[in-house]
């Protein structure tokens, strides 16, 4: 059987990818970030996945806005990085896992989620950058990995309620999963952050570190805020959050808390790590 | 009619990305997603006029295209990422583009953000169960 054992969550910021891509982890700007995923990277080396899901939102690398779904997930053997328009090196490809994708396919729309269901899926910094922040950089990606892509990008976005019952069901699609296959789920985006208008640059250090700590323990918590009321605290772009909420809702009402790492600003970013055993 | 009123329309300075943004700048943000393909961008720089009238980018959108008004196609509709495929290349990054927006200089916008993090060891440190190294 398909077991999830546990869910990790991480901000994907793209100058997160630049500063691996230029060896400017241990950079002061940047060594408490990235000393922060130790714990985490150490843990994944124990418990040594087969394979992630990544809840992520596609930034306009796979998803224009001629068609943009509210959840969508990778049905495909091998999702490729591509070229942002910044001229960057995309990474090594992904190997997936096309019948596991489509039995979650299956499950959910059972589960009344009628998810988009991609055959080609390009893969951007979101999904990407997180995976390489907890497993550095490959030719050969040490763990398989599913893209599971939410819209934040184009509103209206869906509520952190709506994303907790679909993170439920995702759990309920793994569970019945006839295969063994070892699974950790990655919620990634986040935390507070604001791009864009007058009111660029906000971050709010109380709202995120009680976003970390409800997640962990009481997720319910996050479903009573509206999307309006989210990004009124966190940011316009800070919605991205709600992704965690996928990651949690997957496992188990009292899955373990191992490591909490909080960091600001990275970037324009409060950056969040939880890492939840849920074994 | 009018486009229906949204709950986060009263949060100052921010521009939620939504129908109302998204239906008029819909060729806008089309031009600047063809900026993910290497080719299109080099098009684009022969002769970005050309490339506007190949996209059916027209009158004040194109105009601030043309004058790398990045400023200007935020407050019509382009969405900030499809926005930073057409900034980043060109050594404006989106911090400076925040910047812009508070008429402050990019060091200004980064000093703020970094006071956004004053005091976390302590704030951490109370809190007891986090990670602080």
């Amino acid at each position: 059987m398909a077991k999830i054992i546990g869910g990790i969550t991480s901000s994907h910021i793209p100058a997160v990818g630049n500063a691996i891509s230029q060896g400017l982890t241990q950079e002061p700007y940047w060594k408490r970030f990235f000393d922060g995923y130790e714990p985490a990277k150490d843990w994944l080396k124990e418990v040594k996945p087969d394979l992630v899901i990544v809840v992520y939102n596609d930034h306009g690398l796979n998803f224009f806005l001629d068609k943009m779904p509210t959840f969508a997930l990778g049905c495909a053997d091998i999702y490729e990085n591509a070229d942002e328009g910044w001229g960057l090196k995309p990474t090594a490809p992904f190997t997936g896992d096309a019948k596991l994708s489509w039995h979650i396919a299956q499950s959910l729309v059972e589960q009344e989620f009628d998810i988009c269901t991609c055959q080609e899926m390009k893969v951007d910094h979101g999904f990407v950058n997180p995976i390489r922040a907890l497993f550095g950089d490959h030719v050969d990606w040490p763990v398989k990995a599913i893209p599971l892509a939410v819209n934040t990008v184009q509103h209206p976005v869906p509520s952190a309620a709506r994303c907790l019952k679909l993170g439920r069901a995702l759990g309920k699609a793994l569970e019945s999963y006839p295969e063994d296959t070892r699974v950790v789920i990655l919620g990634t985006g986040g935390m507070s952050h604001q791009l864009q208008g007058e009111r660029a640059g906000i971050i709010d250090v109380e709202f995120d570190l009680e976003c970390m700590d409800k997640i962990a323990t009481e997720p319910e918590w996050m479903t009573q805020f509206s999307n309006a009321e989210i990004i009124r605290r966190a940011g316009s772009e800070g919605i991205e959050t709600i992704m965690w909420l996928v990651m949690r809702g997957a496992l188990k009402d009292d899955a373990a808390v191992l490591h909490k790492h909080y960091h600001a600003p990275i970037s324009n970013t409060g950056a969040g790590v939880l890492v939840l055993d849920n074994q | 009619m009018n486009w229906q009123k949204q709950d986060y329309d009263d949060i100052p300075g921010t521009y939620v990305f939504d129908g109302q943004r998204a239906h008029p700048a819909y060729a806008i943000n089309k031009l600047l997603y063809t900026f993910n393909d290497e080719a299109c961008r080099a098009e684009f720089d022969a002769d970005p006029a050309a490339y506007c009238d190949k996209m059916g980018v027209t009158g004040e959108y194109k105009e601030a295209v043309l004058a790398q008004d990045f400023l200007g196609l935020l407050r019509m509709g382009a969405n900030i990422y499809f926005l930073a495929k057409m900034c980043i290349p060109r050594g404006v990054s989106v911090q400076d583009a925040g910047a812009a927006f508070q008429g402050i200089t990019t060091e200004e916008f980064q000093q703020r953000l970094l006071d956004k993090g004053n005091g976390l060891s302590d704030i951490l440190a109370k809190r007891g169960d986090y990670w602080n190294g």
